[in-house]
């Protein structure tokens, strides 16, 4: 595993996580320079997760998108707190769709979102049950496993393998693609501290402006990103 | 009892494109008219300022500009024996929703249809016999042509503002155009935009091959602009932002930037929001409308407002919804080919190749939505269906648009969906790959259509319309020829990884992945009322004071992105409303 400097080790993260000790400056990109540190993961004021629910989607993001290599996990992206932003959002309640009833939720996958549940029901009603599945699979809840647990568990989670109820099967497309908008998604929803996965793919972010770069054939673009709050990174 | 608000001359439904064309082209004929908008107000400013509308999340992902599932769906099944089930969260299509409709946060692709696709019955039974048309393909004319309708297509090109460049010109083929389109009688109002650097070597590849690349016509203005109604427009700066967002900077082709701005300004013209139409009213003798009944969001009640002419101008899906509502026609049957509502519903049929280039910058965020270079050289005008065994045609496009990554993350095949794989694969890949997209016609089929639905009801209590539609055969078909042609063009680039997207025969619709907004038909126009809802004005056959505007005439899709062709088709309404209608309010046909 390799440590990033300005980053602590995902090992380290979860030492410290078990023992509850605060994580200041975890989110702190070496790079950022005009935003303050945000309140570390630890101390975050949760706003629809549960400690529990909180420590699986911490565990579950940082398996999802790991530390070690180039560029940011998904713990040094702040994406559990866009999670929990979300979830307590109107998308988490599901207010733009249309929920009434009768439902199948047994449909198939083709025929779109036909659980009764909003997406934070889902989450809810699936943390403990997945991790149900980790206890008798594995002998311990998801974020009590070992790395390689963690990601077999996932695994079987993808595949279909957990025997989670109908009106749970959204539960794990929910988590990756949740995952993902959080570490891409402006900074202003909680997740992509300090830009820091625009930076390392190279997107710009919120510039939206390049008269002069359509004919610029083959060169890469050189700005770094900014955000619409006017961060730079 | 609902409130009744004075008597209008006019009540337009919707103020997307075809609303506000009705309403001003109308409006100068000093005519008194209300415009009803079932969404929130919106313009340029302050709706769409920079850096609010630079938000993927909020715009690309959670779809904030399109028209909320809770307000208003459909039912969706794939074939007559299945359980139809509510189309809940958005995916396959993104109806839009506030004033400019759909055509704030379209792409900007402006497309005339070919000759050939205005009159495909009659061009496929004289040149390859009618044996060749499958079972159950309702293949029809329109009951308009091409060269009727080229005076409201160069109209509709110089409001919107389209750049591009026309490839023949009042029947002279001009190099560096697309010489399968159309005879255009004028050039476009502006000038092409320039070449991103895939556009440019998918350009130098189909050269290479003998095709003929053109660049996209876009309603993205090029350069500085004033169209015809006083609107201006500036240039595009390549934002990035265009298919789901509101063009920030006057440069894409809207209602707001090409029409509403004159027609606020206008004494006679009036326009509300938040006011859903319910049900269009029809006088006793039922051959005429009184006027529509719609509810007012702000004050929680039912209006009526009475009307002399009511113009049907939502999305096409909230058209044909509305008209099955209001008795504007019986629901079609499939069984027996009977009613006209419902009938020739159509989509649009997609693929494409992405290609991987370790080396190369492509900058993917650099573009917008209309950005690219074409080949027609696949198109319907172009393919011998006699000899590859389906009807239709697609045209390719090269070009860098929505390079956001939240949901353009293209991957080579085998990296993982998660991990460290896939946080090492978009590294290694974003900024690294392009792609050439197969846009393609859809046919109408008698077993793809819309009724309403038996179990569920909107918040009005109204039936959902139910829509019945799958893949067929011939289209996938036209769609697998299309791979087979451009996985060698694409090799022809040598790129270090390619992998094509195309659906296989068989394919079932899925409601999730996004496809196209170009849903068509539904109140389709045609010679007489046992075919069609509407005629060549798109005047109902029902009550000839309503009529209906939009893709919903369609009577199977083009190749092409529908806008032109909804644009075009507004214009000849119109113009027969003033010059024909008016004076003498009748059947126009």
């Amino acid at each position: 595993m390799t440590d990033l400097p300005g980053y602590p080790s995902r090992r380290g993260f979860l030492k410290a996580s078990a023992a509850g000790v605060a994580l200041s400056g975890l989110a702190a990109s070496a790079s950022a320079q005009e935003a303050p540190a945000p309140v570390s993961l630890d101390q975050y004021e949760r706003e629809y997760l549960s400690a529990d629910e909180w420590a699986f989607v911490m565990a579950a993001t940082a398996r999802l998108i790991p530390s070690e290599g180039d560029g940011p996990g998904a713990i040094e992206a702040r994406v559990p707190v866009f999670i929990d932003r979300q979830l307590a959002s109107d998308y988490g309640t599901a207010d733009d769709w249309y929920m009434e009833s009768p439902h199948d939720a047994a449909a198939e996958p083709a025929r779109g979102w036909q659980t009764p549940l909003t997406p934070a029901e889902v989450y809810r009603q699936a943390i403990p049950a997945f991790d149900a599945w980790c206890q008798e699979t594995h002998g311990a809840a998801f974020a009590d496993l070992s790395p390689e647990q963690q990601d077999a568990s996932l695994t079987s989670l993808q595949n279909g393998d957990v025997a989670l109820a109908n009106e749970l099967r959204e539960f794990w497309g929910l988590l990756l693609s949740n995952t993902k908008e959080g570490y891409f998604a402006d900074p202003q929803y909680g997740g992509n501290q300090g830009m820091q996965s625009w930076v390392y793919i190279g997107f710009p972010g919120a510039r939206a402006a390049y008269r002069e770069w359509p004919e610029r054939h083959n060169v890469k673009y050189p700005l770094g990103p900014v955000s619409i709050s006017g961060e730079r990174a | 009892m609902a409130r009744q608000e004075k008597k209008k001359d006019v009540v337009i439904v919707g103020l997307g494109w075809t609303g506000s064309i009705a309403g001003i082209e109308l409006a100068q004929e000093g005519l008194d008219i209300v415009a009803l908008e079932r969404g929130h107000d919106q313009s340029t400013v302050p709706n769409f300022e920079y850096p609010q509308q630079i938000d993927e999340l909020k715009y690309g992902v959670r779809l904030k500009m399109m028209q909320k599932p809770s307000q208003q769906t459909v039912t969706v099944r794939r074939n007559d024996g299945e359980r139809a089930l509510p189309y809940r969260s958005l995916g396959s299509f993104l109806p839009g929703n506030g004033v400019g409709g759909a055509g704030t946060h379209w792409n900007g692709l402006n497309w005339r249809p070919q000759e050939v696709e205005m009159r495909l019955r009659s061009y496929v039974e004289e040149t390859f016999g009618e044996q060749i048309i499958p079972e159950g393909m309702n293949l029809a004319d329109y009951p308009v042509s091409y060269d009727e309708l080229e005076p409201f297509f160069t109209q509709f090109e110089k409001v919107a503002g389209i750049s591009g460049y026309a490839g023949n010109l009042n029947g002279e083929i001009r190099e560096g155009g697309n010489p399968f389109e159309g005879w255009r009688s004028e050039d476009f109002p502006m000038p092409p935009l320039p070449t991103t650097y895939d556009s440019a070597k998918f350009q130098e590849a189909a050269k290479a091959m003998g095709y003929h690349p053109f660049p996209a016509s876009a309603g993205i203005a090029s350069t500085s602009y004033v169209n015809p109604y006083g609107m201006q427009m500036g240039p595009c700066n390549f934002c990035g932002f265009c298919e789901r967002y509101g063009c920030y900077q006057y440069s894409k082709s809207s209602p707001q930037t090409a029409i509403l701005g004159a027609l606020k300004r206008m004494p006679n013209f009036e326009y509300r929001t938040g006011s859903e139409v319910l049900r269009v009213e029809l006088a006793e003798d039922g051959k005429t409308a009184t006027g529509v009944t719609y509810w007012d969001e702000a004050a929680q009640e039912e209006v009526f407002q009475p009307a002399d002419i009511v113009i049907l101008s939502s999305y096409q899906l909230n058209n044909v919804h509305l008209m099955l509502l209001s008795g504007l026609g019986e629901a079609y049957n499939p069984l027996t080919g009977e009613g006209t509502l419902g009938k020739n519903y159509a989509y649009q049929m997609n693929g494409g190749v992405s290609m991987f280039f370790k080396d190369a910058e492509f900058n993917p965020f650099v573009g917008h939505g209309a950005n690219g270079m074409v080949i027609d050289d696949f198109s319907i005008s172009q393919n011998d269906f006699g000899a590859e065994g389906f009807i239709g045609g697609s045209y390719w496009r090269s070009g860098t648009f929505n390079g956001q990554p939240i949901r353009n993350m293209p991957l080579p095949k085998g990296t993982p969906s998660w991990g460290a794989g896939w946080k090492e694969g978009i590294g290694e890949w974003y900024g690294h790959a392009m792609s050439i997209g197969s846009h393609g016609s859809h046919m109408a089929y008698a077993n793809n259509h819309l009724d309403l639905d038996p179990t569920y009801t909107d918040r009005h209590g109204r039936p959902l319309m139910r829509m019945t539609f799958n893949w067929q055969d011939n289209d996938l078909k036209m769609n697998q020829f299309m791979k087979s042609k451009m996985e060698p063009l694409a090799a022809s680039m040598n790129p270090d990884i390619m992998q094509a997207g195309f659906k296989d025969i068989g394919a079932q619709y899925d409601v999730r992945p996004y496809q196209t907004t170009h849903n068509t038909g539904g109140h389709i126009m045609a010679e007489n009322a046992q075919e069609g809802a509407v005629n060549r004005y798109s005047q109902t056959f029902k009550a000839h004071n309503v009529f209906a505007m939009g893709a919903g005439n369609f009577v199977q899709n083009t190749q092409y992105n529908p806008t032109g062709l909804v644009g075009g088709l507004a214009y000849h309404t119109v113009h027969a409303i003033r010059t024909q209608y008016l004076s003498n309010p009748r059947p126009l046909v």
